[in-house]
């Protein structure tokens, strides 16, 4: 069969579908994202984006018990979120197979820290497969199935950001659907009571053996022999790294299991080498396994646990050798991500800066707020922590109440920012919750969720009502204004902050990149009526520059919205023809 | 065949992603192991983006690092001298004139550089640079700058333009298909 290039992520979902995957539930995060994207393709998969990854994973645990091979991605801080089910999922086990894809991202390409979810397999118990391209994506996840019903414990697929976003070549094969499995009650093992749990336990501890064993022979774990001056133990894409690196002056132990790992190989491989070098990103997770039983490797005293490997790290730290660069000695500005041309974000940041707040942020596109010009964004921790870090914030000193708002966009919101909301009114601060409903989830893509009234397929659903939503946790005063008219959002602002009670500011103005959003006509600046004063390059907006002393608004990126024409007191920018 | 490899650089946005797709299926069309690295999220918001792509006999590493490009294709001045470093001695670069602000020039808290094409010849990389946007205007849409900029690359390799033109058609939408290969023929026919 002809090999298709396929990306990581699609690769993984072409995995799941072979291996007869039947319910899919997932919340977006860079770089899964695209692995429930793609399995949304496939007619015979129930797939959904679930409000946050806890429930994602619930409800995959769910069908798994139930009978289906289920599945539930995200990225490594989702796992954070989703850790509740997993921890105790690994107690009840599965009656189908449950895998589980997260994907880390070292040097933080987009994401908000660098943890390891290496050790999440470890605390919680569960085995965990870490393939290197995108054919071994296909083939871990569609084995991710077996080895779930086999051990009787969920799989976790670890993907770093290389991995998931890379094309590379896979061979396709058919699809093996089990159909739904019996359920057959049994609290003893489902009924995670301490009685029952304490029962289970035992069985975590044993089933950990049997992997382990099972890890020692297991053709994802393989040994290739070459030149045994230096051998490297590694999984990932830090194997193709070396392979890169080292090629034959090398020989690879390269660990396709992750967790449990094996020992004897390990130990076994290390005494046919002279020197032995770890290699993997982030922690020392293999490496702390090998010292732990004594054998002797190399790893981060010789690397880093920040950011990524790479071919070059890896033949300069062993080999010595540095490959000569060229570069001109020009001072090269840097270019940040930036708020489209027209985002509906821009207009609210504006006029928060004019109100001179303190800004409890969140994560999304708008946390671009954050930087300059607007530089409008106090805190980031992670989501839905803008709403309850803003209360508690007004709870260190009421004082704070009338000047600090948190912003959060819509889908962060329902992940878990209505759960702060519910405090603010229970336990009540007056504190003013912005909702910067955009009707998306941008910043991973534009996915719908569950305020858009569609599904992942693009179906009619039940949206939620935030208005309602937030009357019904107990906030009275809740109103929505639309942050292209600048002169409204302030005043909508001012007020909120002045009223002694808790209040709900919703934004509302779809993202500009969806594709049922008119674009108005590019507007232009009259050169003879703009002084040059540069009040409208106060937003930041990229379609703005400055030649020859003037702004110039560039047509191919400028989509009218107008936030610039109300800042001009010259009458200079104009509606374009 | 020994690795070679093309680095696509450019603005979140200017559509790179587009010609690293195209570029892959020309690849794989030719029976290369191929590995293409992209970098969604963040950086397509504007910011500076890189794509790799690898061919050749076995393919490991997905990245490209400095000293190693034998090609760059960059749609945007400024990120044509950001990723100079990574050219390969002896590799090509291929620069789209276009210059785009970044945020701190926007604001005024640094200064586009000036000279930035010569600044580059003067290091004796081998350049092309190409008024593209015009070109793509010219071919009836600002969009279709990477289409015109994957032209000039393929005119510097030794893939058949058959190739290419079909790799074209299977890539781009039927309706824009017109539009995009006369772009890419006035890429490919650039001197
Ligand atoms: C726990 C967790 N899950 C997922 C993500 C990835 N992520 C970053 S922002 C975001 C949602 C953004 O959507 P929204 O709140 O609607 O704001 P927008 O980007 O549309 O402005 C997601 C899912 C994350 N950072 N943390
Ligand atoms: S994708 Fe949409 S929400 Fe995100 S910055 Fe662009 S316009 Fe704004
Ligand atoms: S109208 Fe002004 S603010 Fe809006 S996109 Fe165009 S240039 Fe930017």
């Amino acid at each position: 069969m002809a090999k298709e290039l396929r990306i990581g992520n699609d690769a993984v979902a072409r995995g799941l579908y072979e291996g007869g995957v039947r319910v899919v539930s997932s919340y977006p995060g860079t770089p899964s994202t695209e692995i429930t994207e793609f399995i949304s393709t496939y007619d015979d998969v129930y797939s959904e984006w679930a409000p946050n990854e806890k429930v994602a994973a619930e409800v995959a645990l769910g069908a798994a018990i139930a009978g289906a091979r289920a599945f539930c991605g995200m990225k490594h801080v989702g796992l954070n979120v989703a850790s509740e089910p997993v921890f105790t999922g690994s107690y009840t086990g599965v009656n189908a197979g449950w895998v589980i894809a997260v994907a880390d991202d070292p040097g933080m390409h987009s994401s908000q820290n660098e943890q390891d979810s290496r050790h999440y397999a470890k605390a919680a118990k569960v085995m965990m497969l870490e393939p290197s391209d995108s054919a071994e994506c296909l083939e871990f996840a569609k084995k991710g199935f077996e080895l779930s019903e086999q051990f009787d414990c969920p799989v976790i697929l670890r993907l770093t950001t290389r991995v998931a976003h890379s094309r590379s070549l896979v061979e396709i094969g058919d699809r093996n659907d089990i159909g739904v499995k019996e359920y057959v009650k049994n609290p003893q093992k489902y009924v995670m009571m301490p009685a029952m749990a304490r029962g289970r336990h035992v069985v975590v501890e044993q089933r950990l053996l049997d992997q382990a064993e099972w890890a020692e022979s297991c053709e994802l774990n393989r040994v290739e022999m070459n030149d045994t001056k230096i051998g490297v133990i590694t999984s990932g894409v830090c194997y193709q790294y070396a392979k890169e690196a080292l090629g034959k002056n090398a020989s690879y132990l390269k660990l396709g299991c992750v967790y449990p790992m094996p020992i004897d190989i390990i130990r076994d491989f290390a005494a046919k080498c002279d020197k032995v070098y770890v290699l993997e990103e982030l922690d020392p997770f293999i490496e702390e396994h090998c010292k732990a039983n004594g054998i002797d490797v190399i790893g981060k005293e010789a690397f880093t646990v920040q950011g990524e490997y790479s071919q070059s790290l890896i033949a300069k730290v062993i080999l010595g050798k540095e490959t000569e660069a060229i570069s001109t000695d020009l001072e090269i500005p840097g270019r940040p991500p930036v708020l489209c041309a027209g985002c509906p974000h821009r207009g609210l940041f504006y006029a928060l800066k004019k109100q001179n707040v303190t800004v409890s942020g969140d994560i999304g596109c708008y946390t671009l707020g954050a930087l300059a010009p607007l530089g409008m964004i106090d805190t980031c921790i992670c989501m839905g922590a803008s709403v309850s870090a803003l209360h508690g914030r007004n709870k260190a000193n009421p004082e704070n109440e009338k000047k600090s708002v948190a912003v959060i966009g819509d889908s962060t919101f329902i992940h878990s920012g209505v759960t702060g909301l519910i405090d603010i009114a229970y336990n009540a601060s007056n504190s003013t919750v912005i909702i910067l409903d955009n009707s998306i989830t941008g910043m991973t893509g534009h996915q719908q969720n569950p305020t858009t009234g569609k599904t992942i397929k693009g179906d009619p659903a039940t949206a939620v009502n935030l208005e309602a939503l937030a009357k019904a946790v107990g906030i009275d005063r809740v109103r929505v204004v639309d942050p292209y008219n600048l002169k409204e959002t302030e005043a909508a602002i001012k007020e909120e902050l002045a009223v002694e009670e808790p209040s709900v500011i919703i934004s509302r103005r779809p993202c500009t990149l969806l594709k049922y959003v008119k674009h108005e006509k590019p507007l232009k600046v009259n050169a003879d009526k703009c002084r040059g004063c540069k009040a409208c390059m106060k937003i930041g907006c990229p379609a703005i520059s400055f030649r020859d002393k003037k702004a110039v608004i560039d047509f191919t990126q400028c989509i009218g919205c107008g936030v610039c024409e109300q800042l001009c007191a010259f009458g200079a920018i104009e509606k374009g023809e | 065949m020994e690795t070679k490899s093309i680095m696509i650089v450019g603005v979140g946005g200017q559509g790179t992603l587009l010609s690293s797709r195209l570029l892959g299926a020309v690849l794989t069309a030719k029976g290369y192991d191929v590995k293409v690295s992209e970098v969604h999220g963040m950086s397509q918001r504007g910011g500076s983006v890189v794509t790799y792509v690898k061919y050749g006999d076995e393919v490991y590493s997905p990245i490209i690092e400095k000293g190693e490009a034998d090609y760059i294709l960059s749609f945007e001045q400024l990120e044509a001298a950001r990723w100079l470093p990574f050219l390969k001695k002896g590799g090509k670069l291929i620069v789209n004139t276009q210059q785009i602000d970044p945020m701190p020039v926007v604001i005024g808290a640094a200064e586009y550089p000036q000279g930035v094409i010569e600044a580059i010849g003067a290091t004796g990389a081998d350049i092309t640079s190409i008024d593209a946007l015009s070109l793509a205007v010219e071919a009836g849409s600002s969009k279709a700058v990477n289409v015109v900029l994957i032209g000039v690359l393929a005119s510097k390799t030794d893939i058949a333009y058959d190739t290419w033109v079909d790799a074209v058609k299977a890539t781009v939408p039927a309706k824009f298909l017109e539009l995009n290969l006369k772009a890419f023929d006035l890429g490919y026919n650039y001197k």
